[in-house]
């Protein structure tokens, strides 16, 4: 039984749950580190596989629809940012509007278009990379074939170089930690904070990109909470791109054990309690403590 | 300013929840009091391609044949459904008001009870024998697990490798009830066949999360399953696309599904929620309307039954239609009982 569960198709099934996490807890990382807390990643990801699913209907073309949930994603983030950082309003509040927001837009659209509030006609997925070395391992070569999942590891691995190493970096955390002290030093806290956000609202939609290409359509409500967990995995991951990542994968391990386990025969009721015991024992006994930017949620204010 | 903005935000967040109302009785006030029909959807509204566009059937071929006007409430949220069932009773030309779901059970009998001169019913109501219903208040259930029963028999009779997977939305007992129906028709045709049972979750989200039913789908055809039955509302869509990418079978529910993959959706058990609302809205016309009571509709009735067309009949050899039709017939005489749980 364990040489069945831990298998190729295990470990392939684990990446796919945790891309989309990874995406969107990497936002997060982006925006929290720049000061403005994004409890919007759970709308973002649904407006980004929403327009992902539009822009391929429409076009037949995949690679446009990833530009478009992108853009999506860049979109719904801007409101937040220009709620958050320019009228100052409370994060959380503009966050849960959001979430609704997205919740209401999509299913109306989705009316509108597909005559339909459940799910879109079916679009084309990602064209597939051929990998010759690995095609007699089928569950591999359909996980590493598939761009996205390429892309997601270089975006997790830049991210950390870029946050810790760049003076791009430097400066985002600079504005989340102690705007004042930026702004005395000429740094422009609003600039910053909105780069910040708009490039979580990139990757978050980026998330949603891959779960309609996944599911190769769009679904009312496919974010399913993703955004929540994701939003879980930065803390867990201490703000940190390497460690969200490690994080995210954590939760699709649990998630994807939970699912070969109901196969085993196992008491559903049991199993399903894994990954949120997962996160618990993670959060109360290995992580240690988790500080957030110290400015974090905190709006800026210019002294006159 | 950053207060008031916030107020400004959360108003704008309530006004935009509040519910539409589609009303499609034109000229209400010349309308005969109690002549038209009430219909609350539950949430997903018209056009979810399950449930509630079957009602909305119902209601359409009660316009047709029966010559009755309609009007219909969709509810965004959670909690508008309790006033919407009011904001339609105090209509004085709706004469019974009905409720798509189990969700509405409570609020129904609340509502019920505010408006005795008023007829309501209420779709998969969950009925509860120790409690006296209001005499104005119609339960209608389904027996699930009769139409499950049969297109397991298909799946038991089908499978090559002797594994069949069933995948259930939320765990709750009317979803057990699919299951359990399922088990026992796979078992009654082909006791050595293993079948393997997996739920997407414990919340209402498991019915909305076809990523999940897609990686529970995979599982279980890796584990060798080679039909899939599924009763998990959106969450199934991911079950036909791993059916797809295996080039397996898999079964659907509700309503007919062979186009969420065709070729690959090898039957679906459909409740007819269409046969339920036309039935309950030609009984009151007729004045034949059976309050505080639970009608339930199962094989005997044509409320549940499994899809056998011309576009899955190729895929299903005749042996195999013949006998699930001679259990039909057993199951409808009483002979085969078919658990719930």
């Amino acid at each position: 039984m364990i040489s069945q569960i831990f298998s190729l198709a295990f470990l392939a099934q684990t990446i796919r749950i945790t891309v989309p996490y990874s995406l969107a807890s990497l936002g997060g990382v982006y925006s929290e580190r720049g000061g403005v807390v994004n409890i919007a990643l759970e709308g973002i990801i649904l407006n980004g596989a929403f327009c992902a699913t539009v822009g391929t209907y429409y076009t037949g073309s995949p690679l446009f629809g990833v530009v478009c949930g992108i853009a999506g994603g860049l979109l719904t983030a801007l409101i937040h940012a220009v709620v958050t950082i320019h009228v100052k309003a409370d994060q959380i509040i503009s966050g849960i509007a959001i979430n609704l927001f997205a919740v209401g837009i999509t299913k109306f659209v989705l009316e509108i278009l597909f005559h339909s509030s459940s799910n879109s006609d079916r679009i084309p997925g990602l064209p597939h990379i051929h990998l010759g070395f690995i095609e007699n391992q089928p569950d591999v070569a359909r996980l590493l074939g598939n761009p996205l999942v390429l892309a997601t590891i270089l975006i997790v691995v830049a991210s950390q170089f870029i946050i810790f190493k760049t003076r791009f970096g430097l400066r985002l955390r600079a504005v989340g930690e102690n705007p004042e002290a930026a702004d005395t030093v000429g740094i422009s806290v609003v600039l910053y904070r909105y780069l910040g956000v708009l490039i979580s609202g990139a990757l978050a939609g980026l998330a949603g990109a891959w779960l309609a290409f996944d599911q190769h359509s769009f679904t009312d409500g496919m974010s399913a909470g993703r955004g929540y967990i994701a939003l879980a995995a930065m803390i867990v991951g201490k703000w940190n791109p390497m460690g969200a990542a490690a994080a995210c994968l954590l939760f699709g391990f649990a998630e994807s054990l939970q699912i070969q386990l109901q196969g085993a025969g196992m008491p559903t009721q049991f199993i399903q309690m894994i990954p949120y015991v997962a996160t618990i024992i993670v959060l109360a006994g290995f992580i240690g403590k988790a500080v957030a930017p110290g400015a974090d949620g905190v709006p800026y204010e210019k002294e006159k | 300013m950053r207060k008031g903005f916030s107020v400004f935000l959360a108003l704008a967040v309530v006004t935009g929840a509040a519910f539409l109302v589609e009303s499609c009785g034109k000229g209400q006030q010349s309308a005969p009091p109690n002549s038209e029909v009430g219909l609350v959807f539950d949430v997903g509204g018209r056009g979810d391609k399950s449930f509630n566009d079957a009602a909305y059937l119902g209601l359409q071929m009660a316009k047709d044949s029966l010559g009755i006007k309609y009007m219909y409430i969709e509810p965004s949220g959670g909690s508008d459904r309790e006033s919407a069932l009011r904001q339609l009773a105090s209509q004085k030309s709706v004469g019974i008001i009905f409720g798509v779901g189990f969700i509405f059970t409570d609020d129904i009998t609340n509502v019920a009870k505010d408006f005795p001169d008023k007829k309501f019913a209420c779709i998969d109501y969950s009925y509860d024998s120790t409690k006296a219903l209001p005499s104005n208040l119609i339960a209608i259930e389904f027996r699930e697990n009769e139409g499950s029963f049969l297109v397991g028999a298909i799946a038991g009779l089908m499978t090559k490798t002797n594994k069949v997977g069933f995948i259930g939305g939320m765990e709750s007992p009317l979803i057990r009830k699919f299951q359990a129906g399922y088990e026992a028709g796979v078992k009654y045709v082909n006791p050595k066949c293993k079948v393997l049972v997996a739920y997407a979750g414990v919340t209402g989200e498991a019915f909305k999360n076809p990523a999940k039913g897609k990686e529970l789908a995979l599982s279980q055809y890796s584990q060798g399953a080679d039909i899939i039955y599924h009763a998990s509302g959106v969450t199934g869509l991911g079950v036909f696309e791993a059916a797809r990418e295996m080039k397996k079978y898999a079964i659907g529910v509700d309503m007919d599904q062979w186009n969420e993959a065709p070729g690959f959706v090898l039957t679906s058990m459909v409740k007819k929620g269409n046969v339920a609302v036309y039935d309950i809205i030609r009984e009151w016309k007729e004045g034949k309307f059976k309050g505080g009571t639970a009608e339930i509709f199962g094989l005997r009735d044509d409320g549940v039954d499994f899809v056998y067309d011309k576009n899955n009949k190729p895929l299903i050899p005749d042996a195999v239609y013949k006998k699930v039709e001679q259990l039909r017939s057993e199951i409808i005489a009483g002979q085969i009982k078919v658990p719930t749980q």
